[in-house]
């Protein structure tokens, strides 16, 4: 133990913390998590099997995976314009504008819900004006994808933000000095420095639009393989006491998100090794 | 800006510098862009928000505000972050601590772990806790035989929010404490201090307003989590609602005033928030 000690240095507290940190990890989270894994609730292969892929839970599954990656995408364009104005250009409001962007992060996702759904339903300020043209927005997967935007737009701006802003001018320069436009500067010399932490921002986006729920309930309208998005399926399945199948479809969203992700993560491992 | 520089024939530092910028009219139609991008994707829910409150008048805002029930999820909400703001507080100095100022194996482990919750949805925290403590759950025979309930009363709700809450305060500190190493704890040590007047002189000085940041992050979730909590309440008027799914039941009862005038109390919270925030931000930075 005391050599232990002197091998990590002269601050004291190591076991302390180290073993409340544990210990407090395996109560709140690890232990809790592990009741999904170790099948407690007597779910079989075959009820697992049926269950994960039955046509409603398959619908689920592509309205939630597909609305999220749509919503990602958006967001990290608006959010590569919102960044790049925020870092490059001074205006009047600028602190304002900047504290707004993290508004999404404050805000009950359930106020959001109620909020967009007013503005979007058919007679809200935008659903009214798209609705006399035959769009509907509310209760449709438009509507679930601009819930998801709502949520997942600050995740884009405060990834490229830091990046944009330690960006070396000189390479700038240089493409300027040997002729390039600015538009040539920016698409062949700044983008590819932004792709990375825009997949990273895309990525956070996404993931968190997979588990979203109190944004989207409100506005999706719910039904069943149309707007019904799998964390709601989780929730009905719960609400008739079926625990069995809550946890089948919990355990393939975990399974599909966790696989999407660590795709994202090899992608930009290899980005970045071609950057530099 | 750009547009006043004058023209000049030869090429000159201004000439050089006109060339990694945009011109004037680019540089406004992007401004412009996005604050159309800004206001319509976050401000106009916000005063949606306050018009949909007010639209029946400052009297049903007002009652909507006051009735009991809104109270008690008042209530319960603030009992809720104040339970669950400090332990995960309390859990992210320690493990802040325990990463930044030791080496050991499996640190990398540890960091991914902590971060787990903010990849797991909402619904899916509240989910596990149902599978630990519910009727058919690990515990749920021995809770029945003793009369405990967690699920669908508060215990549960408090779980599932420290659940969705727990990597805010040890995320903010990690990085924080990394980037201030450990000399100054040394010299403390050196000096003869000890333990946790080391933490309280030297390093909390030091790492004070980013503390205060992750709290309030830490604050507004667990006031405002739903998906979560929504799982495991039961949603019993006066006794198991928060204020989140009172906004939710007052919705679905299509008494929307009322829905949005308790919606308004969770975003003056947000804002509050936001003030906070950007006050320690600046804080931190002029350290």
């Amino acid at each position: 133990m005391k050599k232990s000690t002197s091998q990590r240095g002269v601050l004291p507290g190591f076991g302390l913390t180290m073993g409340y940190s544990v210990l407090y990890l395996s109560l709140v989270v690890l232990i809790p998590l592990s009741a999904l894994l170790l099948n407690s609730t007597g779910l079989t292969w075959e009820k697992f099997w049926s269950v994960a892929t039955d046509s409603r839970v398959l619908a689920s599954y592509k309205v939630s995976f597909l609305t999220a990656a749509a919503a990602g995408l958006i967001d990290a364009v608006l959010g590569l314009l919102l960044a790049w104005v925020l870092v490059r250009y001074e205006f009047p409001g600028k602190k304002l504008f900047d504290a707004m962007i993290d508004l999404p992060f404050a805000l009950p996702t359930a106020v959001a819900g109620v909020s967009l759904t007013a503005i979007y339903s058919s007679k809200g300020w935008i659903g009214s004006i798209f609705e006399s043209i035959g769009i509907k927005i509310a209760f449709t997967p438009i509507g679930i994808t601009l819930a998801l935007m709502f949520i997942g737009i600050p995740f884009v701006v405060r990834t490229v933000q830091p990046v944009l802003q330690d960006l070396d001018a000189e390479v700038e320069e240089a493409a300027a000095t040997l002729g390039a436009s600015r538009l040539r500067t920016f698409r062949t010399v700044i983008l590819p420095e932004l792709l990375p932490p825009l997949l990273t921002g895309f990525a956070l986006a996404f993931a968190r639009g997979i588990g979203e729920y109190g944004s989207v309930v409100f506005i999706s309208g719910n039904m069943p393989m149309k707007t019904e998005i799998a964390p709601l399926l989780i929730m009905s399945k719960l609400e008739q006491f079926d625990y069995a199948g809550a946890t089948a479809v919990a355990l393939m969203l975990l399974l599909i998100s966790f696989v999407l992700l660590l795709l994202i993560n090899s992608l930009q491992k290899r980005m970045r090794k071609t950057a530099l | 800006m750009a547009g006043s520089v004058p023209l000049a024939s030869t090429k000159t530092p201004t000439e050089r510098k006109r060339a990694t910028k945009e011109s004037g009219l680019v540089k406004w139609i992007l401004i412009g862009a996005a604050v159309l991008v800004l206001c319509w994707l976050i401000v106009l829910p916000l005063v949606v928000v306050v018009t949909e409150a007010l639209k029946k008048g400052f009297g049903v805002y007002v009652e909507a505000i006051t009735n009991p029930d809104a109270l008690s999820a008042l209530k319960l909400t603030l009992i809720v972050a104040a339970i669950t703001v400090p332990l995960n507080t309390i859990f992210g100095v320690a493990a802040a601590w325990v990463i930044t100022k030791f080496k050991f194996r499996g640190k990398q482990i540890l960091v991914t772990l902590i971060d787990l919750p903010f990849a797991v949805s909402p619904v899916i925290g509240g989910l596990i806790y149902v599978l630990v403590y519910g009727a058919h759950g690990w515990f749920g025979p021995w809770l029945q035989e003793h009369d405990l309930k967690i699920i669908f009363a508060i215990p549960g709700i408090v779980l599932a929010t420290l659940f969705v809450t727990f990597p805010f305060v040890a995320r903010e500190l990690i990085p924080l404490m990394e980037d201030q190493g450990q000399q100054e704890e040394e010299a403390a040590v050196m000096l003869g201090a000890r333990g946790f007047r080391i933490f309280w002189k030297v390093t909390l000085p030091n790492i004070k307003w980013g503390l205060l940041y992750g709290i309030i992050l830490c604050n507004a979730r667990a006031m405002g989590e739903f998906g979560a909590v929504s799982v495991v309440s039961g949603h019993i008027r006066g006794q198991t609602n928060t204020l989140p799914l009172h906004v939710e039941i007052l919705y679905n009862e299509y008494q929307f005033s009322a829905s949005f005038a308790v919606a308004s109390l969770l975003l003056l919270l947000a804002l509050v928030t936001l003030l906070l925030k950007s006050w320690f931000t600046r804080k931190s930075h002029s350290h």
